[in-house]
C-alpha cells in the first residue's frame, strides 16, 4: 500500500466517521483530526520528495502504484506524483484545514455540510495523486457534484439558481471531457489508461486536433475559461464561506492542473497549433475579469472576478508552453490559491459580523476590526503583486515566461495581460479604501467584535503561507520547473 | 443425452418452476393461520433459488437446440433474479395492509409467471419457445398492471399495455412468418445461417425489431410507458421497469448478435437514429412531470437508450457493459421505486412537491433517493457513473463518437431534472413536509441493499471481470 492513498483514505475515513458522530463537539473533532493529518501528511510528501530528489532520482514520477481495477478496460488505480502535484496537494491540505476553522460556527446540520465538505476534499486529493485517466476523471466528478448541495443548502442569496448554473455547467464540460479522454484512449491505441502509457504513444495529429479542444475545454471550463466562466462568480457570491475557499482556491485548480497533465502532456502537437484560439480567449478573460471585478460592489463578486481574471491567467500561462511560464502558472495556482481562500474568509467573516456585503454599505471598518482590516489590505496588496507576497513571485514568473516566446503574437498578447496588473491595482485600492477607509457608515458596525480564536488561526496559517512564497519561493519553483523538462521535450 | 439431462441443463428453469408451483398449492392449501407466513416463505424460497443458480455451467443446448445454454445467461439471471427479489422485499408491506391482503397469492405466482417467461426467452434457440416465452411474460404482466382493483387508472394501464402488448406481438410475429417463409425453419442458427438482404428477410427483420422494440421502450414504440407506469401499483412499475426492460434489452442484444449478426451494418445504422431520438425524447419529456412515477418513466427510457449504447458497438465489451449497466441500473432503480413504493403506501403522495423538505422529517428515505438519483445521472464516485462510462467507452471504441457525444449532452440535461427531485427534497422550503414514516424491515432490509450496491459495485472491479469472461463468445 503507498502512502499517497493516504490522502484519499483520510477523507474517506472522516465521512465515515461523520455519518455516525452524534453531536457537534464530535463533528469538529473530527474535522480537526482529519484535515491535521492531512496537513502533517503533505508537509511528509513534500520533505519525502525534497529528499528523494535531492538524493539524484530523476524519475519523472516518485512513490508510483498501480493496482488492476477493470480490467476489461485495461483501468487502473495509479497514483504517483510529481513537484507539480506535491504543491497542489500541500495547497489542497492547507485549504481544507483552514476552511474547517473558517466554518466553526457553521449552522443548522453541520455534520451534513463537513460531510459533503469532506467528499469535496476527497475528490480533489484523489484528483491530485492519479496517474490514470480514469480514476483522475472519476475523482474530478467526485468534486464536483458536492458542490451543488453546497451552495444548495447553505449558500445565500440566489443560492438554487447558482448552484444549478455551477452544477449543469461544470458537469457538462467534464461530460465533454469524458468524450476527450476516451478519445485519448482509443485514438492512442494504448493499452492502458495510464498516463505515463499514453504519453509514449502519438496519436494521429488530425485526431489530436479534435480531442485537444475537447479537452482543453472539458478542464478549461472549471479554470474559468473565458467565456465559460459565468458559473463562477454567481457560484462564489451564492456560496458559504468554507465552500468558495475550497472552490476558488482548489476546485478551480483542478482544470490548470488537468489542461497541462491531460491535454498538452498527452496532445502536444496539437497544442502547439491551436494554442493562439485558447491564447486569445484566456487573455480577454485575463483582462475582463479585472475590469468586471472594479464595477462591483458585493465584496464576493470582487474577489469572484478577480479570481476569474487570474485563473485565466493560470490557462494563459500553461498555453505559452515554455518551461518558466509553465512554473509560473503552478505558481500563480498556489499562490491565487491561498490569496482567494484569504480573501473569501475574511470576506465571510466580515460579512458574518456586518450582515451586508456591499462596499457602499460599510466604511471604516478598519479601526473597529484591525485584525480583519489589516489581513485584507494584506491579501489586496498580494493580489495586485507587490513585492514579498506570493503574487508578486508568481505573475512576475508568468510574464517573464510568456515574453520569452519569441512569436510576436505571443508577446503581444502578453503585453495586453500585463494590464490585468494595473487594473487589479484600481479595483483592490478603491474596495480598500470604500469599506476599511473613510467614515463609518453604519453606527450599529461601531460595536462589532475583531476576529475570535479560531478565525485568526486560519487566516494567520494563509498569510504565512502567502508570506513564506513570497519570500523563499526558490525551492517550490524549482521543484515545479523540474517536473516540466520531460514535457517539454516530448513537445518540441 | 438422456431425457432427463435435458431438464439438468434448463435447471433455472426448472428450480424456478418449482418455486411458483409450491407457492401456487401453498397459496390453496394453507388456512388462515399458515397464510401469515405465505409472504416470507415466498420471499425466502426465491432467495433460495436466486442462490442455487448462481454458479454459471458448461455451455449446452436441450431438446435439440430449442433451448440453448451459455454461462452469461446464468448473470443475466442471476440479475433479474436479484432484481425480482428486491422488488419482492419492497412489495411485502403492500400486501401487508388489509386492502391488498386476498391477492397476495396472485402477486407472487403471477410475477414469477413473467419471470418465467423471460428466462425462456433469453435461453431460447427457436422462435416457437421465444414467442411463448414472450407471451408468457407479457399476459401475467398486463394482469399485474390491472392489480389494484379499486383504482380505475390501474385497470385503464392494464388495457392500454394488453391491447398494445398484443398489437406488438402480432407485428412481431408477422416478422417471424415472413423469415419462416424465406428461410423453412424456426432454429435461430438455421435461419441466422439463411439471412441474406432479400427485401422479404429485410422486413421481416423491421416487423421483427419493431416488436422488441416495444418490449424495451425505444421511441417511438414508447407511448404506453408513461400512462402505464402512473396507473399501475409502484411495485409492478418497478418490475416493468426493471426487469421487463433489463430481460428484453438483453434478448435484443443476443438476438441481433446471434440472428441478424449479417445485418450489422443494418441494424447500427437504425440503432444509431432510435438511440438519439428515444435518449433525446426520453430526457425532454421528463423535465417537466410532476408525478414522480411519470417522472421516472421517461428518464427509463433515457435510460433504454444507454443501454442502447452498448448494443449499437456490437462488440465484446459493449455487451459486457450492458449487463454491467443493466445490473447497476437495477440497483437504482430499484432504491428509488423502495422509497417511493414506502411513501406512497403510507401517505398517498407521488408528486415530487410532496417530496419538499423530505429531509426534516425522513432524512434516510431521503438520503437513499438522492443516492439513487446520483446514480441514475451517472455521478461519481456511484455505480451509476462507472456503468455510464463503461457504456460509452463501449460505444466510442468502435468509432460511435458522435452518439457519444449526443449521450453526454443529454446526460447534462438529465442530471437537471434528477437533481430536482434531490432539490425538492433538501433545498426547497416546506413549512409541513410529510410525517415521519417507518418503513418494515423487509422494505428496509431492501433499501439496504440497493444502497450498499450503488455505493460498492462500482468499486468493486472484479465485477466487470467476472461478466466479461462469461460473455465473451456469444
Amino acid at each position: 500500500m503507498n502512502f499517497l492513498s493516504l490522502f484519499v483514505l483520510i477523507p474517506l475515513l472522516m465521512i465515515l466517521a461523520l455519518f455516525v458522530a452524534r453531536n457537534r463537539k464530535q463533528v469538529l473533532g473530527i474535522m480537526v483530526a482529519g484535515s491535521s493529518m492531512l496537513v502533517t501528511l503533505a508537509a511528509f510528501l513534500a520533505y519525502n520528495y525534497i529528499t528523494v530528489r535531492n538524493s539524484g532520482n530523476t524519475d519523472p514520477m516518485l512513490f508510483t502504484a498501480a493496482l488492476s481495477w477493470f480490467k476489461p478496460l485495461h483501468i487502473q488505480y495509479a497514483v504517483g506524483v510529481d513537484g507539480v502535484s506535491v504543491v497542489m496537494l500541500c495547497l489542497s491540505a492547507v485549504i481544507v484545514f483552514t476552511g474547517t476553522f473558517v466554518s466553526w460556527k457553521m449552522a443548522p446540520l453541520t455534520k451534513e455540510f463537513f460531510l459533503w465538505f469532506s467528499l469535496l476534499a476527497t475528490g480533489v486529493f484523489g484528483f491530485f495523486i492519479s496517474l490514470d485517466l480514469f480514476t483522475l476523471f472519476l475523482f474530478y466528478e467526485t468534486a464536483l457534484i458536492p458542490m451543488y448541495l453546497l451552495i444548495g443548502v447553505w449558500g445565500s442569496g440566489r443560492k438554487e439558481y447558482s448552484a444549478m448554473k455551477l452544477t449543469l455547467m461544470l458537469m457538462g464540460s467534464s461530460m465533454i471531457l469524458l468524450v476527450g479522454i476516451l478519445g485519448i484512449y482509443f485514438g492512442s491505441g494504448a493499452t492502458s489508461m495510464h498516463i505515463s502509457e499514453l504519453a509514449q504513444h502519438t496519436m494521429p495529429v488530425e485526431l489530436q486536433y479534435f480531442f485537444f479542444t475537447l479537452t482543453f475545454f472539458g478542464f478549461g471550463v472549471l479554470g474559468a475559461l473565458f467565456p465559460f466562466h459565468t458559473w463562477s462568480p454567481d457560484g462564489h457570491a451564492s456560496a458559504p464561506t468554507a465552500v468558495s475557499m475550497l472552490h476558488a482556491g482548489v476546485l478551480m485548480k483542478l482544470g490548470g492542473y488537468g489542461s497541462f497533465r491531460v491535454a498538452i502532456t498527452l496532445m502536444p502537437a496539437a497544442a502547439e497549433k491551436l494554442s493562439p484560439i485558447f491564447l486569445v480567449l484566456t487573455g480577454i478573460g485575463v483582462v475582463y475579469g479585472a475590469m468586471a471585478a472594479i464595477r462591483q460592489t458585493d465584496l464576493k463578486y470582487i474577489n469572484a472576478y478577480s479570481s476569474v481574471s487570474h485563473c485565466n491567467l493560470v490557462l494563459f500561462a500553461i498555453l505559452m508552453l515554455t518551461q518558466t511560464s509553465l512554473t509560473g502558472a503552478v505558481l500563480q495556482m498556489l499562490s491565487h490559491g491561498l490569496i482567494t481562500a484569504l480573501f473569501f474568509a475574511l470576506i465571510g467573516m466580515i460579512y458574518g459580523r456586518t450582515h451586508t456585503r456591499l462596499i457602499t454599505d460599510m466604511g471604516g471598518l478598519m479601526k473597529i476590526m484591525p485584525f480583519l482590516g489589516a489581513s485584507f489590505v494584506i491579501a489586496g496588496f498580494s493580489n495586485i503583486g507587490v513585492p514579498g507576497f506570493s503574487g508578486f513571485v508568481a505573475e512576475m514568473t508568468i510574464f517573464v515566461g510568456s515574453f520569452e516566446n519569441g512569436d510576436l503574437f505571443r508577446r503581444i498578447l502578453t503585453i495586453a495581460a500585463v494590464t490585468s496588473i494595473v487594473i487589479g491595482a484600481v479595483y483592490i485600492l478603491l474596495t480598500v479604501g470604500k469599506f476599511l477607509q473613510g467614515p463609518l457608515q453604519n453606527e450599529e458596525h461601531g460595536k462589532l467584535d475583531d476576529a475570535h480564536w479560531f478565525e485568526r488561526l486560519a487566516v494567520v496559517t494563509l498569510i504565512a503561507g502567502i508570506l513564506y512564497l513570497g519570500s523563499f519561493p526558490t525551492e517550490i519553483a524549482n521543484m515545479i520547473s523540474d517536473s516540466f523538462g520531460s514535457l517539454l521535450q516530448v513537445a518540441k | 443425452m438422456s431425457y432427463f439431462d435435458n431438464f439438468l441443463i434448463m435447471r433455472s428453469e426448472v428450480s424456478l418452476l418449482t418455486v411458483i408451483l409450491f407457492l401456487l398449492l401453498f397459496d390453496i392449501i394453507a388456512g388462515k393461520k399458515g397464510k401469515k407466513y405465505f409472504q416470507p416463505v415466498a420471499i425466502l424460497l426465491f432467495a433460495l433459488h436466486t442462490l442455487t443458480n448462481l454458479v454459471p455451467e458448461a455451455a449446452g443446448e436441450a431438446f435439440g437446440g430449442m433451448y440453448q445454454y451459455h454461462p452469461v445467461m446464468t448473470i443475466i439471471k442471476t440479475v433479474l433474479n436479484v432484481a425480482t427479489l428486491i422488488i419482492f422485499l419492497q412489495s411485502k408491506h403492500v400486501f401487508d395492509g388489509n386492502e391488498m391482503k386476498d391477492q397476495r397469492g396472485e402477486y407472487y405466482f403471477l410475477t414469477l409467471s413473467t419471470l418465467l417467461g423471460m428466462y425462456l426467452m433469453i435461453s431460447s434457440g427457436h422462435f416457437l419457445l421465444f414467442f411463448i416465452g414472450l407471451e408468457t411474460a407479457s399476459i401475467p404482466l398486463a394482469t399485474l398492471i390491472a392489480f389494484s382493483k379499486h383504482c380505475k387508472k390501474s385497470a385503464e394501464a392494464g388495457v392500454k399495455f394488453i391491447l398494445l402488448s398484443a398489437f406488438s406481438s402480432g407485428i412481431l410475429l408477422f416478422g417471424i412468418s415472413y423469415l419462416y417463409g424465406t428461410t423453412g425453419s424456426l432454429y435461430f442458427t438455421e435461419v441466422s445461417m439463411q439471412i441474406s438482404h432479400n427485401p422479404l428477410q429485410i422486413m421481416a427483420f423491421i416487423f421483427f425489431l419493431s416488436g422488441l422494440f416495444f418490449k424495451v421502450s425505444f421511441v417511438p414504440f414508447h407511448l404506453w410507458t408513461a400512462d402505464v407506469y402512473e396507473g399501475a401499483p409502484t411495485n409492478v412499475t418497478s418490475y416493468l421497469s426493471v426487469v421487463s426492460k433489463g430481460s428484453a434489452a438483453f434478448v435484443l442484444m443476443t438476438l441481433l448478435f446471434k440472428l441478424f449478426g449479417s445485418y450489422l451494418y443494418e441494424w447500427q445504422t437504425l440503432l444509431f437514429w432510435i438511440i438519439i431520438v428515444t435518449i433525446t425524447v426520453g430526457n425532454l419529456f421528463a423535465l417537466r412531470q410532476q408525478n414522480i412515477k411519470r417522472f421516472l418513466a421517461f428518464s427509463s427510457i433515457s435510460q433504454a437508450g444507454y443501454i442502447a449504447l452498448g448494443i449499437i458497438s456490437g462488440s465484446a465489451l459493449g455487451m459486457t457493459t450492458v449487463i454491467y449497466y443493466i445490473f447497476v441500473y437495477i440497483f437504482s432503480n430499484l432504491a428509488a421505486f423502495g422509497v417511493i413504493s414506502a411513501i406512497e403506501s403510507r401517505t398517498g403522495k407521488t408528486d415530487i412537491p410532496d417530496y419538499k423538505g423530505l429531509y426534516q422529517t425522513n432524512p434516510k428515505l431521503s438520503f437513499v433517493m438522492m443516492l439513487a438519483m446520483f446514480s441514475l445521472a451517472g455521478i461519481a464516485p456511484f455505480a451509476g457513473f462507472m456503468s455510464k462510462f463503461f457504456i460509452f467507452s463501449a460505444a466510442a471504441e468502435q468509432g460511435f463518437y458522435l452518439l457519444v457525444i449526443v449521450a453526454v449532452v443529454n446526460t447534462i440535461i438529465s442530471l437537471y431534472y434528477y437533481l430536482r427531485v434531490v432539490k425538492a427534497m433538501f433545498i426547497d422550503p416546506n413549512g409541513q413536509p410529510l410525517p415521519a414514516l417507518s418503513t418494515d424491515s423487509w422494505n428496509r432490509a431492501s433499501l439496504i441493499l440497493c444502497t450498499a450496491a450503488i455505493i460498492f459495485v462500482g468499486l468493486l472491479g472484479f465485477i466487470l471481470d467476472m461478466i466479461e469472461k462469461q460473455s465473451f463468445g456469444i
